[in-house]
């Protein structure tokens, strides 16, 4: 029983030691090849409701609309806009993401009528109670990990390649990724979150992929079931639209407190 | 007055013992054969080390307990206590400490969040920021002044002041939240060993410092080790008992090994049958190989010693093996099935371990009975068995003289023992029902003492857990719940014995004081119900992996948990506070904020108060069962109730001198009454058996029929009887104080019971029996023997 320990400790130090070998090459063409299918999306709008259940079946909704502006050579920039709960409607979140450096966030309390800055670097803790942390909601710059290809595998029936990942952020949640990315689109099927013990945390499941402007793939439905709390997520999203026009102007400080 | 010649049952069990000695080695093989295939079910006993299996699934207070944990989080966890010798902690290396630990339990099996004062999401405000950030900053060299004011800052943090900090800031703990799936039963074992060993390493690593560990998943794990400690420390104890009897009362080295085969073989079979059917071992179940033991031990001295006796009349081993076989299955039957009666009755019990003891015990004794009849004969056919001496007790006059000095002293003694009865159940009221797990273990278990100097320096693990609604979604935020819920808190932290309360409310005022450029005047809650909220989503956004609030906000945002943690208190106290906190939420605080607390510590608080209603249903129907099966035996409803009389009495008076003394029912006293009601009968039957003889096959008077009985079956009461107190007292070493308050409660109802047959029993007789001859049923077998077709 004590052989526990060593072991998850080895298992953590695994992905550090690993060399750049050949699968960890491929992993991270692939990697790259997923996020170079994405580019040039220019900015979206969406809707998304999310829905909250606890182990009891209780359920909770929050109401969020997400508009996200592409950076070149940069992480993107997003503004997230609460709508309910009634309690914290026209709050707005300002994001500017990195790629390895720590995001920028600030966020508009209407209440207070101030923008506050979240000058927390450690933001790995769940999004407004979900099961998703903040850091699996951020754009997913390919910087933000190493990675490694480990085999062709199927997820229902779907030829996919799955490769791990591990974040580089020393407060990251987790020590390993495992993500399923279909051959055809290189969309994600799944991903398992494995914590910082080596033990399995989370599974996300996205589906109903649409495909905008014959290109980009978005997953309508995204389900994150927590295996260890017995809780778990479900995200519905709406209303995509693309190309908007929205310009830099349009994510600033000012910007946030004008949001409703 | 001599044993009656040749009963009509004598030829069948004479042809029993011929076939017995016939085929002695047929016999011997075939049963140990079957015996061997029961124990072999031994490999799949399960030592259950989980403290909640304690409860049953419908146990109100687990209940409360479970649906706190659905709706927040699962909360077995670790207390992590460092100690420095320098008594401060704000040094560096102390610190460092804290953070290694800090870091390092992150990787402890099952854990799914850890706090410590390095890692407080301290908040606090620069400029227009919200800053949230690790108190302790571990790659930062700090300078004096500034550990000083690291310290200042602990010490006036309520989320940190008394439960993760000392007030002197000499002691300081690292909590850990271990989620165990609760589906191996080692879960909890693992994960302690695994702190076991990190605390160690810390220990070497930072020279003068100790560290200290307790809380649920270490209690969890204790009660495994109490089991194999009870196992393997008590069990070799009972062959001490077994030799000191042999020696005492049969004086014969064979005696003694056929003794000891057939409690091996009971006590194998019954465990063996027990990992065969899935029974599960826990602290109070362990104690069954001793249990079992003990009484299969009776039933063979039983038949050796009219064995040895009938040789030294001259009779072959055969004849006498015949003649004790006679004389005893009676008897032994009867005292078998009583005794399975009383440990069935356990199953009443709402205490699952108590469940097991009683089934486990009852496979044990049918399996000693059953050996006691087929094996035992063999044995002696086989070895090469000599009369012996005459042991200490038969050489004695001592119970013959006992005799005539309680028919001479019996309106005395009748007076004395009806004074006794009435003043010693009276004593029963000072008992009080107290069940303190942590005390459960004696000083022998790090456990206990982790947990003492715990609680002695820091926190206890005493705690009542609270869901407070607010009715609405979101309503957290609303401030008039919010004042509720601080004016509870106040409340709670003027009440006597509480140490530490742990309410979300500390956190709005810090946050309401952060928004205002940390200015202290506004350390107050926030007035807005917007307000409120706004601030929560900012703090929430702020916090790390783990340290969020999912364990004290559910996730509509409509309740909030607030922790009381109290000092070391009795659970009677416990109790106490508990009502008196959901009194005043009654009395102050609208409806849908009044609650049950919920907390491993209350469910034990509640533990006896509930088993003991249910163990005294279980010994009522015993003891009706006991009495009519008595009735039956005796043929006479009037001796049938006389027997409970003595029956009844021990277990009142024992719980009496128990009052007097010790004070406090856990609930392994609790089950005492069940448990030992069907052992105490045996030592009427006997009496009572003997003196009916005397009355209908003897037509003796009542005082003769008394002197027979004494001198036939007396020294055999106190023999049985020394055996019996002996095994129990054998439990009363076990490190486990369940299992050593039921062997010495046990112990005081046998030597009471003991008593009661001797000097109360018969002086009864003696008043109410007066007729001077009761009507010969000379031409009727006895009960006893009546019992045994």
């Amino acid at each position: 029983m004590n052989r526990f320990v060593p072991l998850a400790l080895v298992a953590a130090l695994v992905p550090a030691l690993a060399v750049a070998g050949p699968a960890e090459d491929k992993g991270l063409e692939i990697a790259k090849e997923a996020d170079r299918r994405d580019t040039g999306f220019g900015d979206t709008t969406a809707d998304m409701i999310m829905i909250l259940r606890n182990k009891r079946g209780q359920e909770s909704k929050r109401e969020i609309e997400i508009r996200t502006l592409e950076v070149k050579g940069d992480g993107d920039k997003s503004l997230t806009v609460f709508h309910s709960p009634r309690d914290v409607r026209g709050t707005a979140l300002l994001t500017y993401s990195h790629g390895v450096a720590p995001d920028d966030q600030w966020l508009y309390l209407p209440a207070l009528r101030r923008v506050k800055r979240i000058a927390s670097n450690n933001k790995s803790g769940p999004f407004m109670g979900s099961e998703f942390a903040y850091e699996d909601l951020s754009s997913q710059e390919v910087e933000k990990y190493k990675y490694k290809y480990i085999k062709d595998d199927e997820i229902a029936d779907v030829a996919c390649f799955l490769i791990e990942r591990y974040p580089v952020d020393k407060d990251s949640g987790y020590t390993k990724q495992q993500v399923w990315l279909d051959k055809d689109e290189y969309r994600a099927r799944k991903i398992d979150y494995y914590d910082r013990k080596g033990q399995l945390l989370k599974t996300f499941t996205p589906t109903e992929y649409k495909q905008f402007l014959g290109k980009y793939w978005r997953a309508h439905k995204m389900m994150m079931v927590n295996h260890q709390n017995g809780k778990s997520t479900e995200l519905i999203w709406s209303n995509f639209k693309f190309k908007n026009g929205l310009k830099d102007s349009d994510f600033t400080r000012t910007r946030l407190t004008q949001v409703l | 007055m001599t044993e009656p010649t040749v009963p009509s049952n004598g030829r069948r069990v004479r042809t029993y013992v011929d076939f017995l000695f016939k085929w002695r080695w047929l016999v011997l093989v075939g049963t140990l054969g079957i015996a061997a295939v029961a124990a072999s079910g031994g490999r799949f006993i399960e030592f259950k080390n989980d403290y909640q299996y304690f409860f049953r699934e419908d146990n109100p207070q687990l209940r409360a307990f479970e649906d706190l944990q659905e709706i927040y989080t699962k909360n077995d966890n670790t207390l992590i206590v460092v100690a420095p010798e320098s008594g401060k902690v704000f040094e560096p290396d102390t610190l460092a400490a804290i953070g290694e630990l800090t870091d390092r339990a992150w990787q402890l099996p099952f854990a799914t969040r850890v706090d410590s004062i390095t890692n407080f999401q301290y908040s606090h405000a620069e400029e227009d920021d919200l800053i949230v950030d690790d108190l302790v900053d571990l790659e930062r060299d700090y300078t004096r002044d500034e550990l000083d004011a690291l310290r200042a800052i602990a010490l006036t943090e309520p989320l940190l002041k008394r439960r993760l900090i000392s007030d002197e800031a000499h002691v300081s703990a690292v909590y850990v939240r271990h989620t165990l799936p609760r589906k191996r039963s080692d879960e909890a074992t693992k994960a302690a060993l695994a702190v076991r060993e990190l605390a160690a390493d810390i220990e070497n690593k930072y020279p003068g410092h100790e560290v200290h560990l307790t809380g649920s998943v270490m209690l969890s794990n204790s009660f495994f080790e109490a089991s194999v400690q009870d196992l393997s420390r008590l069990v070799p104890l009972m062959y001490g008992v077994l030799l000191v009897t042999a020696v005492l009362f049969l004086r014969s080295f064979w005696g003694m090994l056929i003794t000891l085969v057939i409690i091996v073989l009971s006590a194998s079979t019954a465990m063996g049958i027990a990992g065969w059917t899935g029974i599960p071992i826990t602290p109070p179940s362990s104690s069954a190989p001793t249990v079992i033991m003990t009484l299969a031990v009776a039933d063979s001295i039983h038949l050796l010693v009219t064995l040895f006796q009938s040789m030294r009349r001259g009779m072959s081993k055969k004849e006498a093996m015949t003649e004790s076989l006679r004389i005893n299955l009676g008897p032994v039957f009867l005292t078998s099935l009583t005794t399975a009666i009383g440990l069935l009755a356990l199953n009443l019990s709402d205490v699952r371990p108590f469940n097991d003891l009683g089934n486990i015990s009852t496979i044990g004794v049918t399996a000693a009975f059953v050996y006691t009849v087929v094996v035992l004969p063999p044995l002696v056919a086989i070895f090469p068995i000599r009369a012996g001496k005459k042991s200490a007790s038969e050489r004695s006059n001592a119970v013959v003289t006992l005799g005539e000095f309680v028919i001479y002293r019996r309106k005395g003694l009748l007076w004395f023992g009806a004074a006794a009865i009435v003043f010693l159940s009276a004593m029963v009221a000072r008992n009080e029902l107290n069940d303190e797990f942590v005390k459960y273990f004696d000083e022998s278990f790090a456990f206990r003492t982790d947990t003492d100097f715990a609680s002695e320096n820091l926190s206890g693990i005493y705690t009542m857990e609270f869901s407070l609604d607010s009715g609405e979604e979101g309503g957290i935020s609303n401030p008039s719940f919010l004042e509720d819920v601080d004016a509870f808190a106040v409340w709670l932290r003027e009440q006597p014995d509480v140490h530490h309360v742990f309410t979300l409310t500390d956190t709005f005022k810090r946050l309401n004081k952060n928004m205002h450029a940390d200015d202290p005047e506004w350390y107050a809650l926030p007035k807005e119900r917007e307000l409120a909220a706004q601030y929560l989503l900012l703090y929430e956004m702020s916090l790390p992996y783990g340290l969020d609030l999912n364990d004290t906000i559910n996730i509509e945002k409509s309740s909030t948990r607030l922790i009381v943690t109290c000092d070391n208190v009795t659970a009677v106290r416990m109790r106490e506070l508990q009502a008196q906190s959901e009194a005043w939420l009654r009395a102050n605080t609208p409806e849908h904020m009044w609650t049950v607390p919920a907390s491993t510590n209350l469910m034990f608080s509640h533990i006896s108060e509930r088993n003991i209603k249910s163990s005294l249903l279980g010994a009522f129907i015993a003891l009706a069962l006991i009495a009519v099966i008595l009735g039956i035996a005796f043929r006479s409803v009037k001796f049938g109730a006389i027997s409970l009389l003595p029956n009844l009495a021990p277990a009142m008076m024992a719980f009496g001198i128990w009052g007097m003394t010790a004070g406090r029912i856990d609930v392994g006293n609790a089950i005492v009454t069940t448990m030992a009601l069907g052992i105490i009968v045996d030592d009427s039957v006997h009496f009572l058996s003997k003196y009916l003889r005397a009355r209908r096959e003897g037509g003796m008077a009542t005082q003769g029929a008394v002197r027979y009985a004494f001198s036939t079956v007396g020294s055999a009461l106190i023999v049985t009887s020394f055996i019996l107190v002996a095994g129990f007292l054998v439990l009363t070493l076990s490190p486990f104080g369940l299992n050593a308050g039921m062997g010495l409660l046990t112990a005081i109802v046998l030597l009471v019971a003991l008593g009661a047959d001797l000097l109360f029993l018969p002086p009864l007789l003696m008043q109410i029996d007066k007729a001077p001859r009761l009507p010969s049923e000379s031409q009727l077998p006895s009960p006893a023997e009546a019992a045994a077709q």
